[in-house]
């Protein structure tokens, strides 16, 4: 089957770009601090990501603290509660998962994938970076300023975010603004990068239908990224104004501790349209990235393709599309027309059918397939679970009638912990086993990574699924205490607090992930340049680690899709994309 | 949101209609061996980066400036909205921010045409009426700020300070970029083919901003209320 818009005689146009003028390190600074290689960059940003991320782990252990003894540790006292769910939240969503998906193994995977020397504006892609760590810095330094950070939850949702009574609000608050500002800022610079990288610097054979769904997912969760930021973007510079000119963008007339405030007229609704604009994509921003490899992880980890290739690349497309158009459902309790709520639900609804089929095809590409149960393909099976589980609590909420009772509580924790937490996690820790010999030439320890397996999943699952029952007896969310109540019995206190004895453990838990990540730096057996015997691009580089420009004197020619695994024939059991055809090939 | 749903619209059918030209449709990973890079029959060199790089970030300023046209509509229901009396100076830069448009215009054709004197000549005289623009739009401010219409005091008078402020601010770094253009224009003495792309970029960016500025300033001055107005009714 050949392409009959292409003329048999002409050959096929070299590499899309003229070999991008390389930039080269000259100094210890410039090669590993100020640098342009998007490898480097790509472990800044992972770096600078889990480090904020074990923050937020951190955070999460005050709350769950809180929420199983209350009041028992004297320093938790309801504005450490609140500043601790608000930093907790921002911090996992933007600045760890956006940024470490993205920023992380985006610029690592990009250009090695596609076949490229590097990002196609590497200068652009430090800046990135490094607008990106001040984001961080503002943020963190609402530690260090009087009144602490916000207290006023992820969503930020005015006018309690920016009224006296919510803790941050003298300087918390702005600071929190001001980085997310330049978050967007950084951010939108480096997904410049990475669309256009995808789409000019293919090297010769990289078609857009012969790229690793890795890639695609990335991608996609790019464009959607790059289209969907401005929307916090506008709301939090409305919410700016609103605190520090006195404009009423957002601010209704009000009055606070018997005294009339300036505002009049603004609409909060304004801003929740606005803010989940942005975040309900998020959502996807983050599980677009860990759909594209887990499709690697589980083709690679069970020998075998991906099963519908052209299903996977249009449902991801569905998904990034459907997604823009779902934002209203996180508005279901603030009051609608029902035929607006309809509208929603309905659209809501229908991203299931995309996300269903990468299921069904997950689960047929395991069929009948050589598994092996490496650490990475443990994680991909543990996103599976996971992802299915919180994407079923996902249907329920989903409709306007069952949303509005479970809104406020728990059970919508345990739904989006599962679906946008934990499942994503599973993903960057299967992602990092699997690549982690590329990008050091070492292997991680195999048994501590099995052992990190079982310990996260399993506590992972202890932790959040009591949660649903909770929700469903009607425990709310975000309360600092509870009291008394008629309607939760003492043994969900009880719950409470195996919940939270869970939660410490599996946190520590991680310092196993840790010492096997630094420990295998030197004393990992060598990897060599493909231990996983993968057929995609990144594995064929003439260097392990890939050097500087990736590729040697050439860029790789590609001659077929990146999931020729037990191909009938083929001396080996994977043909990798740059091998040149066997005679008598046939299509996969 | 309405306007949301009509700029996404048409970000889709062009998302649509390229994904299409570049193969999307065609089967390649059933192929194996080489294949052409793009379903051009005629093989055409491909696009510089550049030019597709500003193509997106025009795609990212577009849904910046939709969003804030967006809440423009939704706040303007209010009964407390009261928009500002629109400063003449406005009509003088909306001429201005044209006229730049058109310099830049002639400068890609003066540079596809290797003319290099008219393509400087072109090059100064957009960065100058630009500049210009930038200093009537302040000028617009300050008159309102005399009138004592304050951000603070009606929303409407906010929004034209947003407004106006982020597209003066897209338009300030545009001029960073015509600056870097013009130099490298004089550097080189002559007209190269990056340069033609470099001048290329620049009057895209412009003709974006005026066709923004076109459809803000019809929004100020009030002649797509009855827009706003369907939009509420569709969306509320």
């Amino acid at each position: 089957m050949t392409d009959a818009s292409v003329p048999q005689n002409v050959a096929p146009p070299p590499a899309e770009v003229d070999d991008v003028e390389l930039y080269h390190a000259h100094s210890w600074i410039t090669k590993y601090v100020f640098c342009q290689d998007a490898k480097v960059i790509a472990i800044q940003y992972a770096g600078t990501a889990i480090a904020v991320g074990v923050l937020a782990l951190v955070l999460s252990w005050v709350i769950r603290l809180q929420l199983a003894f209350p009041g028992a540790i004297p320093f938790i006292d309801a504005n450490v509660y609140y500043q601790s769910v608000t930093m907790h939240g921002m911090i996992m969503v933007v600045y760890m998962l956006t940024a470490i998906f993205l920023g992380g193994f985006g610029n690592y995977l990009i250009p090695l994938m596609v076949g490229a020397r590097d990002m196609v504006f590497p200068y652009v892609n430090m800046l990135s970076y490094w607008v990106y760590l001040i984001a961080t810095l503002v943020l963190v330094s609402s530690y260090f300023v009087p009144g602490g950070p916000t207290g006023a939850g992820w969503t930020l949702y005015p006018p309690q975010s920016i009224l006296t009574g919510t803790p941050g609000y003298d300087y918390g608050i702005i600071l929190m603004l001001a980085s997310l500002i330049l978050f967007i800022v950084g951010f939108t610079m480096g997904g410049l990068n990475y669309v256009v990288t995808v789409l000019q610097a293919r090297t010769r054979g990289m078609t857009l239908m012969r790229m690793p769904l890795t890639v695609w997912g990335i991608f996609a969760a790019a464009v959607m990224a790059l289209l969907a930021f401005p929307g916090l973007f506008v709301a939090c510079v409305m919410l700016l104004f609103d605190r520090t000119l006195g404009t009423s963008f957002f601010m209704p007339s009000l009055v606070e501790l018997g005294e009339r405030k300036d505002y009049v007229g603004g609409s909060p609704i304004l801003f929740q349209h606005l803010f989940w604009f942005f975040g309900h994509p998020e959502v996807y921003i983050v599980a677009l990235p860990a759909f594209g490899v887990v499709s690697d992880l589980i083709s690679v980890h069970a020998r075998k393709n991906i099963f519908g290739y052209r299903m996977m690349v249009w449902a991801i497309i569905a998904i990034g599309v459907l997604s823009m158009v779902v934002w209203g459902h996180h508005m279901y309790v603030s009051g609608m027309d029902p035929w607006f709520g309809f509208f929603f639900a309905v659209t809501t609804l229908a991203i299931a059918v995309p996300t269903a089929l990468k299921v069904y095809n997950w689960v047929l590409t395991l069929w009948h397939a050589d598994i092996h149960f490496t650490t990475p393909m443990l994680f991909a099976l543990g996103f599976l679970v996971t992802f299915v589980n919180g994407g079923i609590t996902g249907l329920y909420l989903g409709n306007v009638i069952v949303d509005v009772p479970l809104s406020a509580t728990l059970f919508v924790v345990a739904h989006f912990h599962m679906v946008m937490g934990i499942a994503p996690v599973l993903v960057i820790f299967g992602a990092i086993y699997h690549w982690y010999p590329k990008i050091t030439g070492r292997m991680m320890d195999e048994r501590l990574g099995k052992i990190h397996f079982w310990i996260t999943f399993l506590g992972a699952y202890a932790i959040f699924f009591p949660m649903h029952y909770l929700g469903v007896l009607g425990m709310p969310r975000r309360f600092y205490e509870m009291g008394e109540t008629a309607f939760v019995p003492a043994s969900a206190a009880t719950l409470n607090i195996v919940i939270t004895v869970i939660a410490l453990a599996v946190g520590f838990a991680q310092s196993i992930f840790f010492y096997n990540l630094f420990r295998s730096l030197k004393h990992g057996a060598p990897a060599g340049g493909n231990p996983w015997r993968a057929a995609s691009l990144e594995w064929q580089t003439p260097e392990t680690p890939p050097g500087h420009g990736n590729w040697g004197a050439h860029l790789p020619v590609v001659y077929r899709w990146p999931y020729a695994y037990s191909v009938p024939g083929a001396p080996e059991d994977f043909l990798p994309q740059n091998a040149p055809p066997m005679s008598g090939e046939h299509s996969p | 949101m309405s306007v949301m749903g009509l700029f996404f619209i048409l970000l889709f059918s062009f998302a649509m209609l390229w994904l299409a030209r570049q193969g999307v449709f065609a089967s390649h990973w059933l192929e194996e061996g080489e294949v052409a890079h793009h379903g051009r029959a005629d093989a055409t060199a491909p696009p510089p980066a550049a030019k597709v790089g500003l193509a997106i970030f025009l795609a990212v300023a577009g849904c910046l400036f939709s969003l804030l046209a967006a809440a423009f509509f939704m706040r303007g229901d209010a009964p407390d909205w009261q928009m500002p009396p629109i400063p003449g100076v406005l009509w003088f830069n909306t001429a201005v921010l044209a006229a730049s448009s058109i310099a830049l215009q002639l400068a890609l054709v003066a540079a596809r045409r290797a003319e290099f004197e008219r393509v400087k000549t072109a090059l100064l005289i957009g960065a100058a009426t630009a500049g210009l623009f930038i200093i009537g739009q302040i000028w617009a401010w300050r008159e309102l700020i005399e009138l004592r219409l304050f951000a603070s005091s009606n929303a409407a008078n906010a929004f034209f300070y947003l407004l106006t402020g982020a597209h003066a601010l897209h338009v300030v770094g545009g001029l960073v970029a015509l600056a870097r253009t013009t130099d490298k224009v004089r550097g080189a003495g002559r007209v190269t083919r990056a340069l033609t792309t470099s001048v290329e970029l620049c009057a895209i960016y412009w003709h974006f901003l005026l066709f923004v500025w076109l459809l803000m300033f019809a929004m100020l001055i009030g002649w797509t209320d009855s827009f706003g107005v369907i939009c509420r009714r569709l969306l509320s």
